[in-house]
């Protein structure tokens, strides 16, 4: 099997579309379309350069042909892949391979969303299935509430290991200015909020926010000619674990346990080469499974590894600086967010939130309920 | 291989669950439980799939309470099931916070209505603690 080529391709624009809650009747596709100018500034590109088209959005169902329409793009190379809020991490690596082939030179990944506006309801009407809908659990939270269980089960992870990670998101958070929440939170607060479903509390979930973002990506010859610091593709791994939680095999090991070898053997990187680390928390069991699973700690060991402070600003692992979407925002598929963070720190944009000497940053996309997981390693000019 | 044209997976698992039988598919290629019921054995691309009817006794692999609107609160888990498959299902008769993991559990068939055909749930081995 052929590999993808470390280095070979770089983020050279990353942009955010406004975010939080947007003017009624604004669309997806606005937001797209404002990230995408942003993210063409933000490289030094015409619109005319973007020749691939990569987007994935949950209320536009034909999202490549909508955002082509909507900019009047004629792509030579396009992909919708919509694996849920991974997608981004895929379209990254589907985008190097496309690049590395020719197929394109100027890719953009693109998503938005306005599930806060037109209400989560309105943004994604969910699927009938005769094995799941009867019983009633309110997705995507009650899957991940019962791996969260098993997980306490089998490892004795406490809820208030859980409620450590809200809060060193939220302590992220206040230095974000673009945060959502701008309040601190405590232990004893996520513990005691609303129960949605156990064991998770309102803080233990996600926000539900609108936003968007476009990440521009070209060839690693092209983007030492750009405006800003090429941010080099050093790994991708791509895995898909299954699509309806009744069908997750083992509970407490997600399918990040085979992208992230992958895109760390791409990389040829190890967990201690990594400064930073933007990890997808759809709640708060997600990024204890992911630094089990991705390896930066043993398994069942990820509630001791987050409490204390250890993710916070000022621990020992810097994890989701931006706040996370717990804290930040979280617009519905979050992965392209997710990204966007582990690049500006890369770039060394971050300001009060900003790791010293980041290098090296790993992003990490979950998708549906613990279903699809990409992981992609970015690094500077230093560390290829 | 059975005509779509005539039943499908989830049309015969229906009919069982209205007899009041847990059914489910064996491969019987590599002898393994499938659920849910297919036309196709995953892994083995085979077609020779047996349906069996299960005995119905299984242990709560895990399990949640769902908080809604105005104080209801109901249970999911997930169910391994002896044959060797796991399902969604409802631990019934029983508070839902004390629905546990490891928990012995019976299969009985829930009648449905208009929109919802009969469908599988559990209460627990021995009755109600």
């Amino acid at each position: 099997m052929n590999h993808l080529k470390r280095g070979s391709v770089a983020v050279v624009g990353a942009a955010e579309s406004d975010l939080g809650k947007v003017a009624e009747h604004t669309s997806p596709l606005d937001l797209m379309a404002q990230a995408t100018r942003r993210a063409l500034d933000d490289a030094g590109l015409k619109m005319s350069d973007i020749d691939g088209l990569f987007a994935a959005v949950g209320q536009v169902r034909l999202s490549p042909l909508a955002l082509a329409e909507y900019l009047r793009l004629k792509p030579n190379y396009f992909d919708g892949t919509i694996i849920g809020g991974s997608s981004f991490m895929a379209h990254i690596a589907h985008a190097q391979a496309a690049i590395e082939a020719g197929l394109c030179e100027v890719a953009l990944i693109a998503y938005g969303s306005t599930q806060k506006t037109v209400s989560r309801a309105a943004a994604g009407r969910p699927e009938y299935n005769y094995y799941e809908t009867p019983y009633k659990p309110f997705l995507p939270a009650s899957a991940y509430a019962m791996a969260a269980a098993r997980h306490m089960h089998e490892f004795g992870t406490t809820r208030e290991q859980l409620a450590e990670v809200a809060v060193a998101a939220r302590q992220w958070a206040l230095l974000n200015p673009k945060a959502w929440e701008k309040e601190p939170l405590s232990v004893e607060q996520v513990l005691n909020a609303r129960m949605v479903s156990y064991p998770f509390t309102v803080r233990d979930c996600c926000l539900v926010t609108d936003g968007g973002g476009a990440i521009i990506l070209t060839s690693a010859a092209r983007a030492k000619t750009l405006k800003k610091k090429p941010v080099y593709v050093l790994g991708t791994g791509e895995a898909i674990g299954h699509a309806t939680i009744s069908n997750m095999e083992n509970f407490v090991v997600t399918a990040a346990a085979e992208s992230g070898p992958k895109a760390f053997k791409m990389a040829g990187v190890k967990q201690s080469d990594v400064n930073m680390l933007s990890l997808y928390d759809a709640f708060t069991i997600t990024p204890i499974l992911f630094l089990e699973d991705l390896g930066f700690c043993p398994k069942g060991e990820g509630g001791r590894f987050v409490s204390g402070g250890n993710i916070a600003p000022g621990g020992k692992v810097a994890v989701n600086t931006s706040g996370g979407g717990l804290s930040y925002n979280h617009p519905g598929m979050y992965g392209l967010l997710v990204l966007i963070e582990a690049i500006r720190q890369v770039r060394g944009e971050c300001d009060k939130r900003q790791v010293k000497n980041c290098d090296i940053a790993l992003a990490h996309g979950n998708g549906g309920v613990l279903s699809s997981q990409c992981t992609v390693i970015f690094g500077s000019e230093a560390a290829l | 291989m059975d005509s779509l044209m005539e039943k499908s997976p989830l049309g015969v698992f229906i009919e069982h669950i209205k007899k009041g039988e847990l059914a489910y598919q064996v491969c019987t290629d590599d002898n393994k439980a499938i659920f849910f019921p297919r036309v196709v054995a995953p892994k083995t691309g085979s077609t020779n799939l047996e349906w069996r009817v299960s005995k119905g006794l299984g242990t709560v692999y895990t399990t949640t309470v769902v908080c809604g609107k105005e104080n209801a609160k109901w249970n999911v888990a997930m169910i391994d099931v002896d044959e060797g498959f796991r399902m969604m299902s409802r631990v019934e008769d029983i508070d839902p916070m004390e629905v546990k993991i490891g928990m012995r559990v019976q299969f009985r068939a829930h009648p449905g209505d208009e929109k919802q055909p009969a469908y599988p749930v559990f209460v627990p081995v021995g009755g109600a603690k």
